[in-house]
């Protein structure tokens, strides 16, 4: 017995098709098939008026804990956060315990993800458990599934090394992401530092401790010609390195988060924790320089940095306290804000939100066509909710955004054919 | 006059974070409560049953002692009962949380805990756990707000006015929360405020606190009211914060050469405690010019204001603080 979904009379918007129409979108047995091609006797149909119907979102940059930190997420819980926001498939960075540096741990992740609500593709480490010393092994890892590798969260401080990775990532055709961070100049720093960094006696991080290794990794992309992505870009000057060294042609991608382009630091303001994350929040011109390359296609992706943490992270002094918010949940209606402000069109957030991470990553989805994998976010752009963090999905609570009103939310997430969250 | 406060001004602040969330109203209130409690400290006596019956807990993580037991003094000479808890007797290092020490100091029901941790927002994150009352004795690089209101008291008592005056900080800013309590407060009651110090001690955007960055300790100096210097810590040498303390005392030490650009009546304050012969002389520390231990014995007059008043002293029949 044959599968099929009728998703009728939605807008689908596929930007790879350059689609955007009021149409009816079939699925059978995990493809997208051409409308009427077959009997759709017994299908589950869909009204989907006023409703957007596009390919399944992904977001590059996740953190699922697992194994290690299975207390703060796990994959199970992190992929139904995932598709409870909209995500068909989500990227987990190799910062768990022990850190994701081999083949055996690769496979682990894969074959835990197997049955969850969305697609897990795991990035690999750069170097032996991240400690920035010894190569990992890269050509093991892609061989059991990884699609990247980084070292994010412990960012690699050796030029040398980091030339050497790149120089093997492109002998196995593999993508680097890089957590762009100079630790020595963010040391000390759990904020951006300005005005209000000084005022509140917070140690401050200047942004030329992302923008100067954004400028190495630009260097050394040049010199070595592999694959190289900017994870999570917050500041200004970084997006202006960018914006110049893909004028120049070199081969560079980069994201950024619903964070970094919808608050500021005015969020850490009364020592909030979940408003603390590596890089930190900056200024009004960041996050407005941010906002303007998702426009102008310097930036590829939004990923969220999906960062779950218990309260024993966050409820504590401001400078012990954890980096990282959770995202999942709330990325898509923050990033459907860029819209409804004129800053995007729908087609190119769903570039950002779905054929970029496919593209960057290499995996498939991002489209649909005829044939292609059926992994289909439905969107309802109006619908209105509150956020309660206490009633998300994931396991982390730690979110900036809890009881904003949103707008805009996922009512369908499909999976290749299969239907992983449904909006009551 | 800073005194004169509006009859129908209320005191409404149950916790004293900084400088920060203070109006001018409240400063003014502040001082001229602490300024009535002053002479109890000079009676052969030294009690009133004001805070009778009153639990406070000094919370200390950093250690302290000229701080701790101004607070102390204040606390005992207003008759309230005071306990003391330090980072080495408390269970800081068995890694307990500070969130699981407030509880549990809550269960025990005090009235005022007095905090002093070096982590920036410390107290607040106390506050959102108790019921007490939370008064910050200097959180991280922060606030220090009992020490900017016995400096504001110490000035007003020698100059009989705050506005208008040219108040010069010289020294490590970036690291000193008296200095941003300062800087706020000074500003605040209308005090024009120049830093001075090499760079490396300049937090970022400090001038928009609303004071003035000097290129040279000499401008800071030139025509000043009010000198302050602040406690060069020995270790910023090995934070390449500055090369030597020999070369900071040259270029940044306040001695009685400097204090010749300042005003004829000039006065010479410091936080305490004094690395003598490193930012200050001690021809100026113990000259004439220096109020040092005025601002100590104002401490205390301004402390048990600070505790009078969080416990709801201004809203009148709790008692007066003349020993009826």
């Amino acid at each position: 017995m044959s599968k099929v979904i009728v998703l009728k009379n939605g807008r689908i918007i596929d930007p790879l098709q350059k689609r955007d129409e009021i149409a009816d979108l079939w699925v059978c047995d995990g493809l997208v098939v051409p409308v009427g091609s077959i009997d759709s006797a017994g299908a589950d149909i869909y009204d989907l008026s006023g409703r957007w119907v596009v390919p399944g979102l992904i977001d590059m940059h996740v953190h699922l804990r697992e194994p290690g930190e299975e207390y703060k997420e796990t994959i199970e819980t992190g992929t139904r956060a995932a598709a409870a926001g909209g995500f068909t498939a989500v990227a987990c960075m190799p910062n768990t315990s022990p850190v994701n540096d081999n083949g055996a741990l690769t496979r682990f992740i894969l074959q835990t993800s197997a049955g969850c609500a969305a697609r897990v593709y795991p990035v690999g480490a750069i170097s032996q458990g991240s400690k920035g010393e010894k190569l990992a092994e890269f050509g093991e890892m892609k061989m059991a599934g990884a699609v990247a590798l980084t070292d994010d969260g412990h960012p690699v401080v050796d030029s040398q090394l980091m030339r050497r990775a790149m120089e093997y990532a492109f002998s196995h055709d593999m993508l680097i992401m890089s957590h762009a961070e100079e630790i020595a100049l963010s040391k000390g720093g759990c904020m951006n530092e300005g005005e209000i960094s000084t005022r509140m006696g917070l140690g401050g991080i200047p942004v030329a401790a992302e923008s100067i290794m954004v400028q190495r990794e630009i260097a050394l992309a040049e010199l070595t010609g592999a694959r190289v992505h900017i994870a999570h870009v917050s500041a200004e000057q970084s997006v202006a390195l960018i914006r110049s060294a893909k004028a120049r042609g070199i081969n560079i991608s980069a994201e950024s988060a619903p964070h970094y382009f919808t608050l500021t630091e005015q969020a850490v303001l009364g020592y909030n924790t979940n408003a603390k994350m590596s890089p930190p929040l900056r200024g009004e011109s960041d996050r407005q320089a941010v906002r303007e390359a998702l426009r102008d296609g310097t930036l590829d992706a939004i990923a969220t940095d999906h960062a779950p943490h218990s309260i024993l992270q966050k409820e504590v002094e401001f400078n012990f306290a954890a980096n990282g918010i959770v995202g999942l949940e709330t990325s898509l209606p923050l990033s459907l804000a860029l819209v409804r402000e004129n800053v995007l069109g729908a087609a190119r957030l769903i570039e950002l939100m779905s054929c970029g991470p496919a593209r960057i990553l290499g995996v498939p989805g991002g489209s649909l066509h005829v044939g292609a994998v059926a992994d289909i976010t439905v969107i309802d752009p109006e619908r209105r909710f509150t956020f309660a963090v206490e009633e998300s999905f994931s396991k982390g609570k730690n979110s900036p955004f809890d009881g904003w009103e949103l707008q805009g939310k996922a009512l369908m997430t499909i999976v290749a054919g299969r239907i992983t969250h449904k909006d009551s | 006059m800073v005194e004169k406060v509006q009859p129908d001004y209320q005191f409404q602040h149950k916790h004293i974070f900084g400088i920060e969330q203070l109006s001018v109203e409240d400063i003014a209130h502040i001082l001229a409560t602490a300024r009535s409690f002053r002479e109890i400290s000079n009676r052969p006596i030294k009690k009133v049953p004001t805070l009778r019956g009153k639990t406070i807990v000094n919370l200390f993580f950093e250690p302290s002692t000229r701080t701790r037991l101004s607070f102390e003094i204040a606390a005992k000479r207003m008759s309230a009962d005071t306990f003391n808890i330090s980072a080495s007797t408390s269970s800081a290092t068995k890694g307990e949380t500070l969130v699981d020490t407030a509880r549990n100091i809550q269960a025990m029901s005090p009235d005022v805990i007095i905090l002093r941790h070096s982590s920036s927002g410390a107290p607040q994150l106390l506050a959102r756990h108790i019921d007490a009352s939370v008064i910050n004795a200097g959180d991280g690089a922060h606030e220090h707000p009992s020490q900017g209101l016995l400096d504001m008291m110490t000035v007003m008592e020698h100059k009989g006015k705050i506005a208008g005056l040219k108040l010069a900080i010289i020294g490590d800013i970036a690291h000193s929360r008296v200095a941003v309590s300062d800087i706020i407060g000074f500003t605040r009651m209308g005090a024009q405020v120049y830093l001075a110090g090499p760079q490396t001690f300049m937090p970022k955007d400090i001038d928009r606190l609303g004071a003035n960055v000097c290129g040279s300790v000499q401008e800071a100096v030139q025509d000043a009211d009010v000198v302050m210097t602040l406690r060069i810590q020995l270790e910023r040498q090995n934070d390449s914060l500055i090369p030597s303390l020999r070369e900071y005392s040259r270029f940044y030490g306040v001695n009685r050469q400097l204090m010749e650009l300042a005003k004829k009546d000039a006065i010479v304050m410091h936080p305490g405690p004094i690395n003598r012969g490193v930012e200050l002389n001690p021809d100026v520390a113990d000259g004439r010019r220096s109020v040092i231990l005025d601002q100590v014995s104002n401490g205390v007059a301004v402390r048990m204001a600070l505790l009078y008043l969080v416990l709801g002293g201004s809203k009148g029949g709790e008692g007066q603080g003349d020993g009826r």
